[in-house]
């Protein structure tokens, strides 16, 4: 990976890009992990507290990521943004409806890890009601990766998202057959949830993210789009 | 030694019929004096039969002469732990913040009647002594905890009687006398359990909670709370009329004093006896009009109590240092006869089972251990059992004891292995050859019908 | 100045993680639950009983200073 000259994409761009998606897989990482430490698996080599300490640090190196994540593009000099619009949404201007997913997903992890790191102070019951926003921090994640991502439609990317989205949707599928049938109501809606929501991204990328002028669309401020004539269409936008 | 007094009809009240003083020959009855056919005994005939309430200023500094008083009585709780009641009241006394009491009548064992006779027929016994209590520690209100499930007229009894008291409080002056109330509990066995009793009150479900903290030290809205029984209250409505000395007049020196017990199973007249400690149990039988048939054992305590067989029975003394060598005592004071009309291994099996469905489900050992017990005994009672069942018992039976958050698991098994020890002829045939005919007529030991379930949460060692 | 671990047993939800951390004082019975042995903790023991508290999900195992009389 080379750098290009001033203009164009800098250190930091190329950062925010990996960080967001190493914090994506470790999100999912732990997703995975805490439904199988909430499963109670355990073997002789893997046993209860080494799963459980697993997705607690996972959890917590996924956080240390996002921090980067969100450093980087604030420092990131191409795109408007502020640290504000970290964990304000629709406070920035440079895609502001998808940049404030990011902000969103990125408070309701914060509040998790608060909470689990006061749980004594918490008690059990407060600390696990928090714990369930991890469930929708994920996709409001992803969709902010598709959203705000400049090149979603790389191979690799998309396969990453897809990938992990799998993983996800299994394991939500996993903890929402345990104990089935008790809950009934909330198991129906999680499963629900994750149905429509993997309906909704195969109706809605290709003619969104993967399709043309996303960028223009998605809200990047005109002045950072790339100069064009006035009949030409955009395709392949790199930024 | 004296024998035990039978419920006497009510007694028109004179001028000369007072309290008995310290020269007269101590009698029976005493709580149970004059105590109504029906309903509840009045204010002005509580006073007339047992004087004036005493009243118990409490001093600024050092410990309320009641208190002491009660010491030296040798008072212990009647509500089955039989823990020195003035060690209980110091301790709420000395702990930090304004004091509540709990005047305990739940009363869950179902062998047991004898706070609800006391409810019922002489509230103004358990009224006084509540408010005696109160002024001893330095509480300003009482709350009577009764079970839900009583009849509409016994709680309308109850609030006349505290209505009674009203008007006597303002004519005392109101902040001389403390604020009486009526709650009620669910109608499950471990609902009456201190800590339970204190969580319910606290706004959260009749089941116990971990401990520390004491409810002595903080219980009911986070205040030093002493809970006592119906019964231990009514006699300290009378000690403190009385005296030390004239309390100890009846029973042993190490048990003063007379205690209320319910007597059930074949006998002519079954029912709530006051007798003293240190009576005999047939002394007890014969003022029950005597045994109608053969008996098979005598249950004491309840159902967290044992059995003493009846080739053991003869003799027997009612005081807790000639039945701990039996391995059994007193308890709340249930004594329950067990004809020879009932099998004693489906008597168990039934109540086994039932004491596993009063399990409030918190904790896995009790819930877990208390099912799997019913199981097994139910199984040897149908002679379905594998040969180890005795072991197997044995084993739940270590695995389960003190892994509770209170004693409720505890007792089960001590019910249960008492009845195979007493009853091990029994057991022993039923393992082999399946149930008998009195099998057929289970139903002898009472509970409640239909029984009640505590609100409990699964508790699986598995997903939630 | 001894230590002891005690369970809370209505907290206690048979996730087992101290018995794993804490084998020597701490066994499960065959419903998962812990079987925790009372007798004070040998000062070695003391800092694994306090990751041992600190792994279980519920809080249910404490470490404790004085020996509490049952209640």
């Amino acid at each position: 990976m080379s750098l290009l000259a001033a203009s164009g994409p800098s250190l930091y761009w190329y950062l925010t890009r990996s960080t967001g998606a190493v914090a994506l897989l470790l999100l999912t990482a732990a997703i995975a992990l805490g439904v199988i430490d909430v499963q109670r698996f355990s073997t002789p080599r893997w046993p209860r507290f080494i799963v459980d300490s697993l997705h607690r640090n996972v959890s917590l190196l996924a956080m240390a990521f996002l921090v980067l994540h969100i450093l980087t593009s604030v420092l990131d000099s191409f795109a408007p943004i502020s640290l504000l619009d970290a964990v304000i949404p629709f406070a920035g201007s440079y895609r502001p409806f998808w940049l404030s997913l990011g902000a969103i997903s990125f408070d309701l992890l914060l509040a998790v890890t608060i909470t689990s790191m006061l749980r004594r102070r918490i008690g059990y019951a407060g600390w696990r009601a928090t714990h369930w926003l991890t469930y929708a921090s994920w996709p409001i994640a992803l969709l902010h990766g598709f959203g705000t991502g400049s090149d979603v439609k790389s191979t690799w990317l998309l396969a990453l998202s897809i990938a992990c989205l799998v993983v996800v949707v299994v394991a939500v599928l996993a903890r929402v057959l345990a104990g089935w049938p008790e809950h009934l109501g909330r198991r129906g809606a999680a499963l629900g949830g994750a149905a429509l929501f993997s309906l909704f991204l195969l109706l809605w990328l290709p003619g969104g993210p993967l399709g043309s002028n996303w960028a223009r669309r998605s809200g990047t401020p005109s002045a950072l789009l790339p100069h064009t004539s006035a009949t030409a269409t955009k395709t392949g936008n790199k930024r | 030694m004296r024998s035990p007094s039978t419920i006497e009809p009510r007694e028109a009240p004179s001028a000369d019929s007072g309290p008995p003083s310290l020269h007269q020959e101590p009698t029976l009855p005493r709580l149970l004096a004059g105590i109504p056919a029906q309903g509840a005994m009045h204010l002005h005939e509580h006073l007339a039969i047992h004087g004036e309430l005493p009243s118990s200023p409490r001093r600024r500094r050092g410990p309320s002469p009641l208190i002491e008083q009660i010491g030296r009585a040798g008072l212990r709780g009647r509500g089955g732990a039989g823990f020195p009641t003035a060690t209980k009241m110091r301790a709420v006394e000395s702990a930090k913040g304004r004091p509540i009491v709990l005047a305990n009548a739940a009363e869950g064992e179902p062998a047991s009647l004898k706070d609800l006779t006391l409810i019922h027929s002489l509230p103004h016994l358990v009224l006084d002594g509540g408010v005696l209590a109160a002024q001893a520690v330095g509480a300003d209100e009482v709350i009577l905890c009764v079970c839900e499930s009583l009849e509409a007229h016994v709680l309308d009894g109850l609030a006349r009687a505290i209505e009674e008291r009203r008007a006597m409080r303002s004519e005392r002056g109101a902040d001389r006398l403390p604020r009486l109330r009526l709650m009620t509990v669910p109608q499950h066995y471990v609902a009456g359990q201190e800590s339970a009793l204190v969580n319910h009150l606290n706004g959260g479900p009749a089941m116990p909670t971990f401990t520390p903290p004491l409810p002595f030290e903080r219980g009911v809205a986070r205040r030093p709370t002493l809970i006592n029984n119906a019964e231990t209250l009514a006699h300290i409505a009378l000690i403190a009329r009385h005296g030390a000395q004239w309390f100890r007049q009846l029973g042993v020196a190490a048990q003063p004093g007379s205690t209320l017990v319910t007597l059930s199973g074949p006998v002519a007249a079954p029912g709530v006896y006051e007798i003293e400690y240190g009576a005999s149990l047939s002394s007890l039988i014969d003022a029950a009009g005597g045994a109608t048939g053969r008996v098979l054992g005598a249950l004491l305590g309840g159902y967290a109590g044992s059995w003493i067989g009846a080739e053991h029975m003869h003799g027997v003394v009612l005081s807790d240092e000639h039945l701990a060598p039996l391995g059994t005592s007193l308890g709340a004071g249930v004594v329950l006869l067990l004809s020879d009309e009932a099998c004693p291994v489906a008597e168990t099996a039934r109540v086994a089972r039932w004491l596993a469905g009063q399990s409030t489900g918190q904790c896995g050992p009790c819930v877990n251990g208390l099912a799997a017990l019913a199981d097994t005994v139910e199984e040897v009672a149908g002679g379905v059992a594998q040969d180890e069942a005795t072991r197997r018992i044995a084993a739940l039976a270590a695995l389960v004891r003190r892994r509770g958050a209170c004693a409720h698991p505890d007792g089960a098994v001590n019910f249960i292995l008492s009845s195979i020890a007493t009853f091990a002829p029994e057991f022993s045939d039923h393992a082999r050859h399946g149930p008998c005919d009195a099998c057929a007529r289970t139903g002898e030991l009472p509970l409640p019908v239909p029984p009640p379930r505590p609100t409990s949460r699964p508790t699986p060692a598995g997903l939630r | 100045m001894s230590h002891r671990v005690r369970v809370n047993p209505i907290t206690c939800e048979a996730h087992g993680m101290c018995a794993e951390l804490l084998p020597e004082h701490i066994t499960l019975d065959m419903w998962g639950y812990p079987i925790v042995d009372g007798r004070p903790l040998p000062p070695a023991l003391l800092d694994h009983a306090r990751r041992a508290a600190q792994a279980c999900p519920t809080f249910a195992l404490l470490v404790e200073r004085e020996p509490k009389p049952r209640g």
